[in-house]
Formats: C-alpha cells, structure tokens, sequence
C-alpha cells in the first residue's frame, strides 16, 4: 500500500525539537559543505583536473542517507553525496586523493572526482550512466541474502534526471520483484543539468511512481535537516524491518552549477525565490541559534575543526605523487595470465 | 550415449550449482518447469531451489544485480534469452563490470551466456553474433566455444575466472553437435588456440560455428590435394595470436572466418595481427569472410547467403590457394 507522508506547504525551519542525530548531521553537512567549496577554490585555481561536482544545497538530504547505515550495508552514492559519504565512513583522504590525482587514493588516478568508492567496504563506485547502481544495489542485497545475512539495508542514490532513466526503471522494478531491503532516496533538485522538471517529466508528483514500482513511497522537504534525518531514517528502519522498498523523493534546489565549470545561469530568479531554493545548512544553523542548541563558540569551534580536516587531508594528497604512466601495467583484468597480448 | 553442445553446458553449469555454493543462474524464463528458451538450465531450478532464478525482461537490471552479487562474492550466471538482447545491457556490461576492475581494484566475477548465431528463420533480432563488440571493449573475457567438450570445460572456467565473461555459445550447434561423452579432465585453457586440423597449405582460423564449416572445407579440399590447418580460437579474447602466426608461418597463407558483421571485428584483428607481426611469413594477402553488412535476414534463401558457409570458404580457399 502506498503511503505517502503529508507534502510540506511550506518550508521554514523547524521550530519543534530537532532529530536526536540533529547535530551530528550537521557537522557532517558542515565538513561536506567546506570540503566541497575548498574543492571548488583548487579547481578555479587550476590544481585539479577534469571537474569538481558539488553537493551544495542537497547536504540535508545526503547525510540523512547516510548516516542510518550501519556496518554491512550497502551505499551507493551519486554525484551529490559527500555529506552522505561522508557520514558513511568515507575517509576524508579518499576524496582529496582523488580529485588531486594521487596515485594512493582508491582509484589511484585511474578515475577521478566522485567516481570513486570502495566497493569491499560496501561503498560502491558510481558510473556516469544514470539509473545504472540501482540494479548494482540490488544484486549487493541478493548476495547478502544468499549468504544468510540478517538486518541489512542497501540505499541507493539518484536525482530526478537520473530517474527519466530505462535503466533505472529495470532497477527499481527488481527490486520490488526480489523484495530486497533496498532504500531509494531521490532529490528532485529541478535541474537535469540545465534542463528544467517540466522537460524531464510529465507526471504529477514522481513519488506517485511508487506505487507502479511495488515500493513505499514518501516526500521530504530537501532543506529541512530534520524532516530529512525523520523521513529517511524512517524509511531505512522500514526496509530493514522487511517491508517492501522505499522510495523517498526530496525537493530542494542545486545551489550550484551541474559541475564547477558551469555557471547555471539557466536557473531562473523565480526559481531562486521557491521554497525549496533555501540552502539547508543555513537553515539548519538557523535553527541551532533559533533553539540554542550549542552556543556560538561551539559552532565557530565545529567550523574551525572542519576547516582543520580539510586542510589536512588536501596536504596528505598533495604530498603525495601522482600515478606514472610507465608504472602502469595497463591490464583491465585481474587475472592477468588472460589479458590480450596486443601490440 | 551420447551428449550435445546444449547438453554440455547445462551440465557444466549443474556442476557449478553443485560444487560451489556461490554460483546462481539469473535470467529470462531460466527458472521454475520451464528451463530457459532454449533449455540450457531445464531441470536445475528443481535440483537446486532457490539458486535459478526468473528475472523480468530487464537485461541491464539482469547484469546489473549480478555485478552487486558478484562484488559482494557469489558467481552469478546471467543467461540471455538471445545474444541479441545483451544489447539492452551493453552499458552494465562494458561501462560498469568492464571498467570496475581497473577502477576500483575489485573484481568482477560474472559470467554472461550469450545464445549466439544463426538459425535459419530467426530473422534480424534472434540471430546476431556480438563477440566483436564485446571483444573490443576492454576489461572482459570473450569465449567462442566450437566443441562440446569446450562448451563445458570452459563454462566451468569462465565461472572460474576472477573476471566477467562473455561466454558466447552459438544456437546452431546446440543440438548439431554431439559428443560420445563429457570431458572428465579439465580442458585446454582459454587464450589457447587448439590446432583442430594440421595442414600444410593454408591456415584456416575460424571460431564457434565456423570452425565446423572449416573442417568441411579441410575435408572437400583434401580430394583437390590441399591440405588445410583449421586453428580453433576458442576465445577471440585474449586472442592467441601466437599459435595463428605459428601455422601462418608453416603455412604461408591464412583465411579468417566469422559470423559476425564485416566492419572490424574478430577476423579483421586476427589479420591485422599476422599483417603487422607475420608479414614476411605471408605468400598471399590473407583474406576473411564474415557475414554480410546488412541485418540478418529472416527467409531461409537469404539467410543461407548472409553468413558465411562451407560453400563459400570453399571457393575463398581456392581462390588464395592460386595465388
């Protein structure tokens, strides 16, 4: 049965107590958030190559992804999800190894930016093709079954462009088929790149889908950390209890371009005035001040200690050498007695 | 007592079922009574519950969910209905089990069963050959069995290898071909040719279906005084290019054969591999026949005309032996 939580008329902060994780999320979406505009200054001036692709603006809605994971479940994150990544145990090195190119990060130079991940510590790696790591997620929570294990849970991320996707729609409709404790968390940030919501889809509200997939369905408010850290930790607790899939659709905006190299001068002022354009880690210091949850001393101590990690782990990577192309054994397969002997 | 090519790798793949825990069969219609299209795994969904298991008509899900499983230890078997279909999981298959390795340092242990070839009558979308695309991207193994014994050696390897497999078993042969028994040892690896036929005159390199056109033509020509080298690729990827210029260099003339389109492909690298390594073993510019570059067509007349036959090779051969 569908079940569909009340659309929020209107976003304003939450007066009302705040989620018991409320601050530890936050200093998650703080850390993503100065991790991502330090990432954003070593791009601009020159010092990584290819793109940098930020979460800022969907940090609420990413944390809450992962933060309900525990050890032995299965994240895939997508394009937008340092803070996620982050409170899933993503070591901070990980991200600045890979974006400086460092031949020790995971994909040591071999692929950069957010296509990164640690698949043995159940992190999986993203591919660019949309909609791809949803049927992944599905085969990791397969296997888990297969191999007796209990209390598990697979959350899979992906934005509303990627769910216009075919191959999505395949991943979704396994799910449902296996029945897989599987979490979908999709953000509506109104923007495929720079094609509007009314060129991506036609449909009333896309957590109608829901029911057409066999998942539970549910709406958030992308900018309110608590609705974020209620409506998705709900949503985990109900597929690791064993009821069907969940989908949860947030609504915010993308307060930046698709990547660093775009300057997103498609986005409206209009769309800039909507409910959902309010940038949630604003919102959710706001409401630290508004219900003096820390004092401000606490929340300069918080900034300062993320500013500190960053810095920390930028210098690790830069210290470190990049990968050598004559170092590089150029075999795609791990067994390499079958790699072809081309010329 | 005897056991067909079909045979051989639903046996191959009780084995798997039954020696390693690991192992599930995941695909369209592979399950319940039914067995598959085609019936490779009739009877295993009964014999081992739970591990043969029916997917929607979603092939990029199919091999997406397998990548997951695999990355998380199991060795899942995907079957396609057609190989024509793996073109809806192209992406799952060349973009995210072919590049994980290299990216991420983890590897991919899926094998993918693609229902290969011509039949008469299967017209443009339940005929093709794709070794050559799969071929081309890096990251997978591509296995082209012609024997039965190969079809069930290498199953059990392909399942075996740390990395995902394309294994691409061809529909002709199915129920054409026939062997007295099982193998009881373990086969000739894969990326080892296997000389099917020694001859002196010509090098023949074929793989899958055409090897057996190839032997026809071995037998017609001994009658004219020919003796032609019929080299079995059993993989066209790794390609062993080592054993193909060996025959070339006794034999000084090679013929490639394969079913799939013309543009590039297995029999056009095989040349290009001889041309550039084993120029100077080469009494005649070495020649291929592949299908025709246009889709498969549906009516036996035309479809007798689209891929390569004995009829043809024989006339190819003939035409080289002159030079």
């Amino acid at each position: 049965m569908l079940q569909t939580a009340p659309r929020r008329k209107k976003s304003t902060a939450s007066k009302a107590a705040p989620h018991e994780r409320f601050l530890e999320a936050f200093r998650w979406m703080l850390l993503a958030r100065t991790l991502e505009e330090k990432l954003v200054s070593l791009y601009r001036g020159g010092l990584i190559t290819g793109g940098v692709y930020v979460g800022r603006g969907q940090e609420a809605v990413s944390v809450a992804c992962g933060l309900f994971l525990q050890k032995g479940d299965i994240f895939a994150p997508l394009i937008r999800d340092q803070a996620g990544r982050s409170a899933f145990g993503e070591p901070l090195v990980d991200v600045t190894r890979t974006y400086l190119g460092s031949r020790q990060g995971p994909m040591r130079g071999r692929d950069g930016n957010i296509h990164r991940g640690r698949p043995r510590d159940n992190q999986l790696a993203m591919i660019s093709h949309l909609g791809a790591m949803v049927s992944v997620t599905v085969g990791a929570l397969l296997a888990k079954r297969f191999h007796g294990e209990k209390n598990f849970v697979g959350l899979s991320c992906i934005g509303e462009g990627g769910m216009q996707t075919g191959s999505f729609h395949e991943g979704m409709n396994l799910a449902a088929v296996e029945q897989v404790p599987l979490v979908v968390v999709a953000t509506n940030n109104h923007y495929a790149y720079s094609t509007p919501n009314d060129r991506e889809f036609a449909c009333h509200d896309l957590v109608d889908r829901a029911i057409g997939y066999g998942f539970e369905g549910y709406t958030v408010d992308g900018t309110d950390l608590t609705n974020c850290l209620e409506v998705i930790g709900s949503a985990v607790k109900r597929a690791r209890a064993g009821r069907p899939p969940q989908l949860v659709v947030a609504s915010t905006l993308r307060l930046s371009g698709h990547g660093e190299h775009d300057d997103a001068s498609y986005v409206t002022d209009e769309m800039k005035r909507q409910p959902f354009a309010r940038d949630c880690l604003k919102a959710a210091e706001q409401t630290i001040v508004d219900l003096n949850l820390v004092d401000a001393e606490t929340l300069r101590d918080w900034r300062e200690e993320a500013a500190a990690q960053v810095d920390q782990a930028i210098s690790t990577a830069q210290k470190e050498a990049a990968p050598e192309a004559d170092e590089e054994d150029w075999c795609a397969i791990s067994t390499r007695a079958l790699g072809d002997k081309i010329e | 007592m005897s056991i067909t090519y079909l045979e051989a790798i639903r046996e191959a793949q009780a084995k798997l079922l039954r020696d390693d825990e690991r192992v599930f069969i995941y695909g369209e219609d592979v399950g319940g009574t039914f067995g598959g299209a085609f019936k490779a795994t009739k009877g295993l969904a009964k014999e081992f519950p739970g591990r043969v298991l029916n997917t929607p008509i979603s092939e990029d899900a199919m091999v997406g969910a397998a990548i997951g499983a695999a990355i998380q230890g199991m060795r899942p078997i995907v079957e396609m209905q057609f190989a024509d279909f793996s073109s809806t999981a192209l992406n799952q298959i060349l973009n995210n089990a072919g590049t994980h390795y290299w990216r991420t340092n983890v590897p991919v242990p899926i094998t993918v069963r693609l229902p290969c070839g011509g039949t008469k009558g299967s017209g443009p979308f339940h005929s093709q050959s794709m070794e050559s695309i799969y071929a081309h991207y890096p990251g997978l193994i591509v296995m082209t069995p012609a024997t039965v014994e190969d079809a069930y050696t290498m199953l059990i390897e392909a399942v075996t290898i740390d990395d995902p497999v394309v294994y691409c078993e061809h529909k002709y042969l199915y129920y054409h071909l026939k062997a007295d028994k099982l193998p009881t040892e373990e086969g000739l690896p894969t990326g080892q040719a296997r000389i099917l036929r020694e001859g002196r005159d010509l090098t023949i390199v074929a793989y899958s279906a055409m090897v057996h056109e190839a032997l026809a033509v071995a037998d017609e020509l001994i009658g004219e005084g020919f003796e032609i080298e019929v080299v079995d690729l059993r993989a066209v990827k790794p390609l062993d290019t080592e054993t193909v210029l060996a025959s070339v260099a006794r034999t000084g003339r090679l013929l490639c054969v394969g079913e799939s389109f013309p543009w590039g492909g297995a029999t056009a690298e095989v040349i290009s591999r001889v041309t550039s390594e084993g120029f100077h073993f080469l009494d005649a510019a070495p020649q291929r026949i592949n299908a025709k570059d246009t889709p498969i067509p549906y009516h036996p007349n035309l479809w007798a005309a689209h891929r390569p036959n004995a009829k043809m090779i024989a006339e190819k051969t003939r035409e080289l032996l002159r030079e």
